[in-house]
């Protein structure tokens, strides 16, 4: 059984492992994009956990509409907007990091797109998740697809499209088919967010999982103006959940690590082997924002600061 | 056959009739997006039309419907060096950044000031209204190099049908 294992992941990719535990999620950030853009590997890092409470927002994020901004510049929160698309987490210590970056090509049949990446991922980590808890994926956003090209644009027959009869995944009318782009849930409740960024020949996947969190914590965040259906205007302590109430951590990481060897070569690499193999210089697009900058998103928010700014 | 399958099985879940005697599904053509003659085209998915001393860029209908609704489209400064294949602009969708790859290497004379406010462009006009940056060409002789409509057509037709 052995030899055949081995000789079945023969025709793998390769794909390097790096573990860390407590990196700062800026570091993370600048190393996963130094990697995309200046190497040709297959990677996939974990993070246990960041070393201390952070704002993560997506490149386009606004902080005037997504943070409680008084707070966040009053307890000194770092905020950061990072090179990937999506919205806005807070990390801490008890937050677990799981990135993929791959070639175009590593993994069959995914294509370098948004939603060809998601629902791949989406079959991974139902792999990982399958029978713990009331585990669902759930709708965050929807793609709208032509009825034409729905069925070549969508993985051929995924089990999970039909893992909930009563929540379908994908949604059909006359002319128009829209794909769910899926949360992970138990029952209504997240646990698990993730983003991409796409370059010619490369993507990578990145996903920060709730094992834990401090409630304190999501008051930094406000209500998102788009949010998914299902969450039904829910503030976040409503929203989210705890995986460590349905698993262990190690257990979580071990899962994942697992779930990855059917499609990859999975080979441990030190933080040494990834020190060897990046570039001099690279400039990063992650940025920690500047308390002024916090500032003057907070004072515009304020009445009074469009009629100040008007007569300047 | 696992095709028809899926198909029928999703129109019983969400409640679809289907013909009793539906034809075998044969494999659709793939590419359903437009392609604009008098164009030229990247293999990463960008427009090129060369009008003169400048050549307008943007992406093409089929990248931006695999992309999905554009949020955010974030373009170079005016005076920006391009080169063939490079990256030089960024668009945000559906929880992603991509890149916008210059099909041809010259210098950017304007760019897109529109899809500040209005990215949604990008969808529903990719080759008129939603057009990214324009270019001075340092060396008009690599558009040669980029498809036509129809070796695009069958490129995109393709790269689905491998995935």
């Amino acid at each position: 059984m052995g030899l055949l294992r081995q000789s079945e992941k023969l025709g793998l990719p390769l794909m390097n492992l790096v573990r860390f535990k407590g990196m700062p999620i800026l570091d993370q950030l600048n190393l996963e994009e130094k990697l995309l853009r200046t190497t040709s590997d297959n990677w996939c890092i974990v993070n246990d956990g960041a070393n201390a409470p952070t704002v993560v927002m997506g490149v386009s994020g606004k902080p005037a509409e997504l943070l409680e901004l008084e707070s966040v510049i009053g307890d000194n929160v770092p905020v950061i907007k990072r090179f990937t698309g999506g919205g806005t987490v807070i990390v801490d210590e008890g937050t677990i990091f799981v990135t993929l970056i791959c070639n175009k090509d590593a993994v069959p049949k995914v294509q370098p797109y948004p939603r060809s990446i998601m629902s791949w991922s989406g079959k991974l980590y139902d792999e990982v998740f399958q029978g713990i808890g009331d585990f669902q994926l759930r709708e965050n956003g929807k793609q709208k697809l032509s009825i034409r090209n729905c069925f070549e644009t969508l993985p051929s027959p995924p089990h999970y499209l039909f893992a909930s009869a009563m929540q379908p995944i994908f949604q059909c009318s006359k002319s128009w088919c829209f794909v769910l782009l899926p949360d992970y849930v138990f029952g209504n409740r997240k646990f698990g967010g993730n983003a991409q960024s796409i370059t010619k020949d490369r993507w990578i996947h990145h996903t920060s999982f709730l094992w834990d969190y401090e409630d304190r914590n999501m008051t930094y965040l406000k209500l998102p103006s788009r949010a998914p259906e299902y969450r039904s205007a829910r503030d976040h302590t409503e929203f989210v959940c705890r995986m460590r109430e349905y698993l262990q951590r190690s257990a979580f990481i071990d899962k994942t690590i697992k779930a990855l060897d059917n499609y990859f070569m999975v080979q441990p690499a030190t933080p040494a082997d990834v020190n060897s193999c990046q570039v001099a210089k690279f400039a990063h697009s992650t940025r920690l924002l500047s308390k002024q900058e916090l500032e003057d998103a907070c004072s515009s928010t304020k009445p009074g600061t469009i009629a100040q700014s008007a007569s300047i | 056959m696992a095709l028809r399958i899926w198909a029928s099985s999703t129109a019983n879940a969400l409640g679809l009739s289907v013909a009793s005697k539906a034809p075998a599904l044969a494999p659709l053509s793939r590419c359903f997006s437009s392609v604009l003659d008098g164009l030229k085209y990247a293999k990463s998915h960008e427009w090129v039309k060369h009008e003169g001393s400048v050549a307008l860029v943007g992406i093409t209908d089929h990248a931006q419907d695999h992309l999905g609704e554009v949020v955010f489209v974030e373009l170079p400064e005016v005076g920006a060096a391009v080169s063939q294949g490079g990256s030089f602009a960024n668009i945000e969708s559906v929880k992603a950044t991509s890149d916008v790859n210059s099909p041809v290497s010259g210098e950017v004379v304007e760019v897109n000031d529109k899809l500040g406010e209005a990215p949604g462009l990008v969808n529903t006009s990719p080759y008129e209204d939603g057009w990214m940056i324009k270019v001075k060409p340092s060396n008009p002789s690599e558009l040669e190099s980029l498809m036509g409509p129809k070796d695009y057509t069958k490129f995109c037709e393709e790269e689905d049908a491998a995935h």
